[in-house]
């Protein structure tokens, strides 16, 4: 086979197989999480990122180490693709004390300082706000690093969309912000919630840049945040991408996702996954081979059971963590000083 | 074999019930395929298999329904042998009824406490509604803080009346009744100044000298006969053999004489520590007469008569039922000392439960004593004789001390009193229960 | 010391601080050129320049969230909120992002910001502009909640509250910009706490619990008092949460009765918050019910008469007295 010399977006063959590796690394711990919130092992609300992993990945791989990103409740994806441990991820499932957030956060809550994850959000679009106020302070302080806000097509009904694209275009932020329409949010259709059937319009709006990506394509999502990116880091300002893609699950754990048919879910799933798709253009070019992907995936399988194993195996946080991180000088909080026993 | 397990697909879904089984035994199953639709409290929704293989055996039937956790298929290779089936079946059935049972318990434990939560709403809105005429004939208003202090100071304040809204006692009115109380007993302590206070007169009279009242003799007139007129007095004497306490007696002595405090143990000192104990044994009799109610005192305090020139003053020994006899010859000498001397303070002589008041020194045989106001008994000591007696047909010798109790039938009843006197008895000649 | 304004002893803590650390700014609606709605700003924009006095769009919600960000980015922001009124706006932010953040996220972030706005009615704004919320805030585990009532503590606890590492709601109120009182003189860097409260005047028979503007109508409540023997201890909240609980305790346990004078509204309250607390930890010191001293439980309305009606006066505080301490204690 001859050793090609084409790249895509860019990207050598290495970052390629790597890019697909973090792929396959989040549909496998995704899956694994199911497993294990079917278990009894993870409460609450869990929703999964299967079917979107282009998004996550690609776009993040457009970003600095020292760029921020902030999510949704959806952020399991991000959290992996901004660096974060699968372990440490899965023990915050678990609410263990050994996860992101010492247990105390779940599913819809996680942090890294390090690696620039400020947060996953549960409420809807909240995130964008907070997005523009962190680049705000990047602009302050003459940083060149931007924010990556990932919010879902539900987030753009709410007024604190509009508020937030408004304060970003006349304050020129460095703030990327990523839409990815996965066509419902709960139950409801885009093409029923939306008065405008893209979001380039809603960019126009606030005269700034606007992106209508295809993401079950990554390398295509990889440089449309690229761009962006690119746009924010040189003081141009924010941009809006509206990345379309598909949720193979339903919205949460607990969704039968009757608003859809099964048609339409087997439809994506079989001719429009996104780590089918890269597999199949990287074979075409040459670029990678079946082992490596059957190793990558063996390995995504592992890193997932391992996680698994880790969480499992973590102890609970200790009871006193009850009373912990309320406030800074947390001796203040009413609970610390009367309610503790 | 792998085990189908219920999922759990919902934070509050505790058992599915299984609508449809969309795989049947004998067919393949591969990994993430939907093997059965199952109904959750919320949804219908599709399970998957997370294993691959052929699905050999259901385990719970369409229409039934298993907790989360629950097996409820089994997969592997169709040359597999199964486990033992009847226990799959059966575990399953046990679920399904014990799932019925829960579920009806749960809905008959809804029914009842919202029942429940009716009927206490409706009794607390009676109870809201209820005449406050009718509360203020049996309760005493008093705030908290006033009766805390009330209380602290033994000071019975049933018979106060409140200056507050509706009647209440207020800290106002428990810190005056105090002072007047206080001003009573500063008037008890007796002083270095000869009974007889300056600037009182005698008057002499051909027949007769006037001596007007002290002030501790117009107290002792007031509260004495105020008691013998208020508590029907009735009075229980007993005959105490004393010849096994005058051992022990002389026995501690010898041995407290060495002690690094040496002290004197009195007759009275006994009596007092088998009072104290008799008191905590029926507490029925360290109470005290409240108007609506019997205030049954937690703590055993024996006032010990003493008595002085100027008159009568009980100094109290304070929780004696816990003070070993050693401590109350102590205590009861530092009173009385103190009361020689002039030198007690009002705590000393208020807040007795009991007392013992003892003429055993002038070759009294037996006396009634009036009870001591808020208390409802009081037991007179009369003096230890050398008395003939008949003992196996013989007659015999022995030393025996007459005491009287006198007791407030409002209080107490006759049965109550002779048992309380009987205990003391039993305590006093059999004494060696004193030091245990 | 010097007299001055409640309201510049507000512009000069946040010009002071603004001068100590460069990460401080301000944001809000009309604070820059305008000047700020209450004239709190004044001459800030002229100083120190857009960057850092930042006049935002109506948009409550992102500023906000905005203010949020910026902390969360290592600045000290000091978001002005024309009026508590339309916190609620941005509500959502307060009480599920800036409250939760450092704990659900496992003690990782810290949001130092500080969200000022006045509360409070009696100047005929009319029912949408005269709410007082603190409690709606207070109640919210996460957050700072603080309420001075004089120039003195106005000054000291924004420079606290700025310094604070946490979320902190000063609370301010349109009738006491123009209230003077003493502050120390100029270059003189003083602070005052944000979980402390302040007994502004001793007394032994009663204790009347205050804060912000009813404050100043407890202290003439207590001077008129004093002519007729009562005297009012007379304790100043100031920080609503935290409380500063000791400091109610002890003066409960000393005078046994209590007053609670408040503006606002009296269910689900501050004051009622406060009663249950005296009576869950000081029952047994009481000598009487605690008084509640508070605003008509209706909308604002706007006509002056009306208004007047719906707040409560000093004859109120009197009269609540009156009724726990007994004429003969103190003429007795």
């Amino acid at each position: 086979m001859a050793i090609s010399n084409l790249t895509l977006g860019g990207l050598t063959r290495t970052q390629l197989l790597e890019m697909h590796y973090k792929m396959a690394l989040l549909r496998r711990f995704e899956e694994k999480s199911a497993e294990e919130y079917t278990r009894g092992k993870i409460g609450g609300f869990m929703h999964l990122y299967i079917g979107q992993e282009a998004v996550g990945i690609g776009a993040i791989a457009a970003l600095r180490a020292d760029d921020k990103i902030l999510s949704s409740y959806r952020e399991h994806g991000h959290a992996i693709a901004k660096g974060m441990e699968p372990r440490a991820v899965m023990a915050e499932l678990f609410g263990k004390i050994t996860g992101c957030s010492k247990g105390k956060g779940g599913s819809m809550h996680m942090w890294s300082d390090e690696l620039g994850l400020l947060g996953g959000n549960a409420i809807v679009a909240a995130q964008m706000p907070i997005a523009a106020g962190i680049a705000l302070a990047m602009q302050y302080q003459g940083l060149d690093s931007i924010v990556a806000c990932f919010f879902g097509d539900g987030a753009v009904d709410e007024g604190a969309f509009h508020e937030s694209l408004n304060l970003a275009s006349i304050w020129k932020l460095p703030v990327v912000y990523i839409c990815e329409n996965n066509q419902y949010s709960m139950g409801m259709a885009v093409e029923k919630a939306w008065a405008v059937d893209s979001l380039i319009p809603r960019a126009g709006a606030y005269t700034i840049p606007g992106e209508q990506v295809d993401g079950m394509d990554v390398i295509q999502v990889y440089e449309a945040a690229k761009r962006a990116v690119e746009h924010a880091r040189s003081g141009k300002g924010p941009s809006l991408l509206e990345i379309k893609t598909y949720r193979f699950r339903g919205h949460s754990m607990t969704d039968p996702a009757y608003y859809r048919s099964r048609e339409e879910e087997h439809q994506w799933r079989t001719t429009r996954d996104p780590i089918g798709f890269f597999e199949k253009k990287l074979l075409d070019l040459n670029l990678a081979t079946q082992a490596q992907f059957d190793e990558n995936d063996a390995r995504a399988i592992e890193i997932a059971e391992d996680a698994a194993e880790f969480a499992e195996n973590s102890p609970d946080p200790e009871l006193d963590e009850l009373y912990t991180d309320v406030m800074v000088d947390n001796s203040t909080a009413l609970s610390f000083r009367y309610e503790r026993k | 074999m792998k085990t189908v397990e219920m999922p759990k697909m919902g934070d509050t879904m505790e058992e599915g019930k299984i609508l449809r089984w969309i795989k049947k035994e004998g067919d393949e199953v591969k990994r993430g395929e939907s093997v059965a639709e199952v109904e959750t409290d919320k949804v219908n929704i599709e399970i998957e298999s997370f294993a691959s293989g052929v699905l050999r055996k259901i385990l719970v039937p369409e229409g039934e329904s298993a907790p989360i956790g629950a097996g409820i298929a089994l997969i592997g290779s169709p040359d597999e042998p199964l486990p033992d089936s009847s226990s799959g079946n059966g575990s399953a059935k046990a679920i399904a009824t014990k799932d019925a049972d829960q579920a009806a318990s749960a809905t008959a434990g809804n029914g009842s406490m919202l029942n429940e939560a009716r009927s206490d709403y409706r009794a607390s809105q009676t109870s809201v509604q209820s005449p406050p005429e009718a509360s203020s004939q049996e309760r005493i208003f008093i705030s908290p803080i006033a009766r805390r202090i009330a209380e602290e100071h033994h000071l019975d304040y049933s018979h106060i009346e409140g200056t507050g809204p509706n009647g209440r006692i207020i800290k106002l009115d428990i810190e005056a009744a105090l002072a007047k109380e206080q001003e009573a007993a500063a008037a008890l302590t007796p002083t270095q100044v000869p009974i007889l206070e300056t600037g009182l007169a005698t008057v002499e009279a051909a027949e007769a000298t006037e001596v007007p009242l002290t002030a501790m003799r117009r107290t002792i007139a007031k509260r004495l006969s105020q008691s013998m007129q208020t508590a029907p007095h009735f009075y229980v004497t007993s005959v105490i053999d004393t010849g096994k306490l005058a051992d022990l007696r002389r026995q501690i002595n010898e041995y407290a004489q060495n002690v690094p405090d040496p002290v004197k143990v009195s007759f009275n000192d006994l009596i007092v520590k088998a009072v104290a104990t008799a008191l905590v044994h029926m507490p029925q009799v360290n109470v005290s007469f409240a108007e609506d109610r019997l205030i049954m005192k937690k703590q055993v305090h024996i006032g010990m008569a003493v008595t002085l020139e100027q008159g009568l003053i009980v100094p109290v020994i304070r929780n004696a039922d816990q003070r070993s006899v050693l401590a109350i010859a102590r205590e009861s000498q530092r009173l009385a000392e103190l009361a020689r001397t002039g030198k007690l303070r009002p705590e000393d002589f208020s807040g007795g439960t009991f007392t013992v008041s003892n003429l055993g020194m002038f070759e009294v045989e037996s006396f009634t004593a009036v009870i001591n106001p808020p208390e409802s008994a009081i037991l007179a000591v009369g003096s230890i004789t050398p008395t003939p007696v008949v003992v196996d047909g013989q007659v015999v010798v022995r030393d025996r001390m007459k005491v009287t109790l006198s007791s407030d039938h409002r209080a107490i009843d006759g049965v109550i009193a002779a048992r309380f006197l009987q205990e003391v008895k039993r305590l006093l000649e059999e004494p060696f229960g004193l030091l245990l | 010391m010097r007299t001055i304004t409640y309201r510049d002893a507000l512009r000069e803590a946040i010009r002071e601080e603004m001068l100590r650390d460069e990460r401080v700014f301000i944001l809000g609606e009309d604070i820059a050129g305008y000047g700020g709605t209450y004239a709190v700003s004044k001459g800030l924009f002229e100083e120190f320049g857009e960057k850092r006095v930042r006049d935002t769009p109506l948009a409550e919600e992102v500023i906000t969230g905005a203010a949020i960000g910026a902390a969360l980015g290592g600045l000290r922001p000091i978001l002005e909120l024309m009026t508590i009124n339309f916190s609620l706006l941005a509500s959502d932010l307060l009480v599920n992002s800036a409250a939760k953040f450092r704990y659900m996220f496992g003690g990782q972030p810290h949001i130092p910001m500080v969200v000022r706005m006045p509360g409070g009615g009696g100047a005929q704004r009319g029912a949408q502009h005269s709410q007082m919320l603190e409690s709606w805030y207070a109640h919210i585990p996460g957050l700072k909640v603080v309420m001075p009532a004089t120039p003195y503590d106005a000054k000291g606890m924004l420079k606290s509250a700025v310094r604070d590492p946490n979320p902190v709601l000063f609370i301010e109120h349109e009738l006491l910009y123009n209230v003077k009182g003493e502050v120390p003189d100029e270059g003189v860097d003083y602070t005052v706490p944000l979980d402390r409260g302040e007994i502004k005047r001793e007394g032994q028979h009663v204790t009347i619990i205050t804060f912000s503007r009813m404050l100043h109508v407890t202290i003439q409540a207590a001077e008129e008092l004093a002519k007729e023997g009562i005297q009012a201890e007379v304790i100043d909240l100031r920080a609503i949460r935290p409380l500063d609980i000791d400091l109610i305790l002890d003066s409960v346990r000393k005078t046994n009765r209590v007053v609670i004078a408040e503006e606002g509204w009296k269910y689900y309250g501050t004051g009622q918050g406060l009663a249950a607390l005296i009576y869950e930890f000081a029952f047994d010191y009481m000598d009487a019910p605690v008084q509640h001293v508070n605003g008509a439980d209706v909308p604002m309305p706007y006509s002056k008469v009306l208004e007047r009606a719906a707040l409560p006066n000093k004859n109120d505080i009197v009269k609540a007295v009156k009724a726990v301490v007994p004429q003969a204690l103190v003429h007795g």
